[in-house]
């Protein structure tokens, strides 16, 4: 190809043909609004389960069922709480999986693939808005929601103690939200952010690559290096791997002190210099970005199926 | 450094071929500036995945610049000057219609909103509206709104107007000659209807097994191909001038004549047999296509 008698003048052409273009963070900017036109789940479903816990929580408060967590247990008065945000937790990994067997599957099944390709966005800016969903956006969605429920359930417990005329002192005093709020969301951005983006990458790139069933090849690998391993050598490394990878339990945030304690007790000792400098952490952030790289390359290939 | 006036598109021994079927078998084309281009060819011939790679969105082989730039590694900055409609209703169905003048407005350097608002003004499309409530029409008049108001220098059309009504698709070619065509703009079209592009084109080619098989302006077609409906009792006569193509319409043989083959004919002499005009492209299309499948059969058997 004649690339190189053309290098010397594409800048000059270029240059008279574009004008000022328009900022790559504004471009990246509509590229993620779109996915959330596209996929209102995002934000719909973590909505609709705090929906429902808040209206379950308070039937409950009005029954007295959470009395005792209220008012005689001191010790551990935030459990609610803590059920609240773990609810959401949950709900964004489930979103997330989903959102990514879709995202680069759905512009390539309705073939709206064609539209996005006639515009001047590029790959990377594109893989990396649907990327920014699980990595970014839905995280702090999460915290922002566990936050505001986590609000409201103090003001429902007050107004049932009040109307009770019980004293909401202790209630008040024995919960510390400002650090609970910041634990969250150190909690949210580490484990279930950083820690599954290998994860999430895959399965993006799973999603750019099947003609159909994303599901099924996303898991297929898994399943297979998990029934070789446990033929070969009898144990479950690898699937545990994937799993603690997803939910996240397994992410070294925080100076292990009891088992099964939650992530935003105030006991929680955080440990984010040996989160950031785990080794598992690198190298599943150097995996993700493998997976994302391919991603980018396939979709210059891909176009309707 | 010289500076010649820059073709629109421009290939060089472009082919592209998907396993043992070969797509584009070595096209060599020059698109100048302001011109509307029509490709014409049976199904299969090639003409999407010649715009595909147009385009930038298939890998060639070959050589290939559109306004000096490398479709495949430079698609995205391409775009900027490049719009197209491909041949099937590709706006996301679940998107708003305000969604995607926000979206286009947000991400388009050469978008004109107010202008795509005006256009769709004219229409009866609702700026609440998802593109899945839209009648098929609909959704190619938002399209052609929103590729109108984009101030880009090539349009490609890949078969535009397809399964549209009659007026639709008439309107469809109106607003582009009217508001959008001017000289310094390159259109690029494909379509079955090809009376309908008929008046519109400046430029033709056909396209056959991945091959150009006839590549003239519209003018040349005037000067160069003249069809004569002849006398029953000439026909004898005539056909002895070689006509590269003969057909019967209601008990009348056409014959087409091609002057490159032979310079000495001209309308007044064929004028003797009956009467004499300019034909239709689809008539042309057929007779070429024609004799290209009894020349490669011939040659290969």
């Amino acid at each position: 190809m004649s690339t190189q008698s053309n290098a010397i003048s594409e800048p000059f052409q270029s240059q008279s043909i574009t004008p000022a273009g328009i900022p790559a963070t504004r471009v990246f900017y509509w590229a993620v609004r779109r996915e959330l036109w596209e996929y209102r789940s995002i934000y719909v479903a973590p909505l609709a389960v705090a929906a429902v816990f808040l209206f379950a929580f308070s039937l409950s408060s009005i029954a007295g069922i959470w009395e005792k967590a209220l008012r005689l247990n001191p010790a551990r008065p935030q459990g609610p709480y803590d059920m609240a945000a773990g609810l959401m937790m949950i709900t964004g990994i489930v979103v997330s999986v989903f959102y990514c067997l879709d995202a680069l599957h759905g512009e390539r099944r309705d073939r709206s693939i064609l539209f996005w390709k006639s515009l001047p966005v590029s790959d990377l800016t594109t893989v990396l808005s649907k990327a920014s969903i699980p990595l970014v956006v839905l995280p702090l969605l999460t915290v922002a929601i566990s936050v505001a429920m986590q609000w409201l359930m103090l003001l429902v417990s007050s107004a049932v103690l009040l109307v009770s005329g019980m004293s909401v002192t202790m209630l008040w005093t024995n919960l510390s939200f400002v650090q609970m709020s910041l634990l969250l969301l150190y909690h949210v951005l580490t484990a279930h952010a950083l820690w599954p983006a290998p994860v999430y990458c895959w399965l993006l790139l799973v999603s750019g690559w099947s003609r159909r069933a994303a599901f099924l090849w996303a898991a297929l690998p898994v399943v297979a290096i998990a029934g070789v391993e446990q033929i070969a050598f009898h144990t479950w490394h690898f699937a545990a791997l994937v799993g603690d990878r997803l939910i996240g339990a397994a992410a070294p945030t925080v100076v292990s002190t009891s088992p099964g304690m939650f992530p935003t007790d105030p006991m929680t000792h955080i440990a984010p210099g040996s989160f950031l400098s785990s080794p598992g952490l690198w190298i599943g952030l150097a995996i993700a970005a493998i997976f994302l790289a391919a991603a980018v390359r396939l979709r210059r290939y891909q176009g309707p199926i | 450094m010289t500076v010649e006036s820059m073709a629109c598109i421009e290939t060089r021994g472009l082919r592209k071929a998907f396993g043992a079927t070969v797509a584009l078998d070595g096209v060599n084309l020059r698109v100048e500036e302001g011109r509307i281009l029509g490709i014409i060819g049976p199904n299969g011939a090639g003409k999407t995945t010649m715009l595909n790679a147009i385009l930038g969105l298939t890998p060639y082989e070959g050589e290939l610049k559109v306004l000096g730039r490398d479709p495949w590694n430079e698609r995205d900055q391409l775009m900027r000057d490049v719009c197209f409609i491909a041949d099937v209703a590709v706006l996301p169905r679940w998107i708003r219609v305000a969604q995607v003048l926000d979206y286009v407005a947000g991400v388009h350097p050469r978008f004109d909103r107010a202008k795509a608002e005006g256009f769709l003004a004219k229409t009866t499309i609702r700026h609440v509206s998802k593109v899945r409530e839209l009648s098929k029409g609909m959704v190619t008049q938002l399209h052609l709104a929103l590729v109108m108001a984009i101030d880009a220098r090539l349009l490609v059309l890949d078969e535009p107007t397809l399964g549209l009504d009659i007026l639709y698709r008439k309107q469809f070619y109106d607003s582009l000659l009217t508001e959008y065509f001017d000289r310094s703009r390159t259109i690029v079209l494909t379509t079955h209807q090809v009376e309908e592009v008929e008046h519109v084109l400046t430029d033709l080619i056909f396209i056959n097994r991945g091959r150009i098989v006839l590549e003239c302006s519209m003018e040349e077609i005037e000067s160069r191909y003249v069809e004569v409906k002849v006398r029953p009792e000439q026909v004898a006569e005539a056909r002895a001038l070689k006509p590269m193509h003969e057909r019967q319409m209601l008990g009348r043989s056409i014959l087409l004549f091609d002057r490159v083959l032979d310079q000495k004919l001209d309308r007044e002499q064929l004028a003797r047999f009956g009467d004499v005009r300019t034909p239709a492209i689809a008539d042309l299309f057929v007779a070429v296509m024609g004799n290209q499948s009894s020349a490669t059969q011939g040659a290969g058997r």
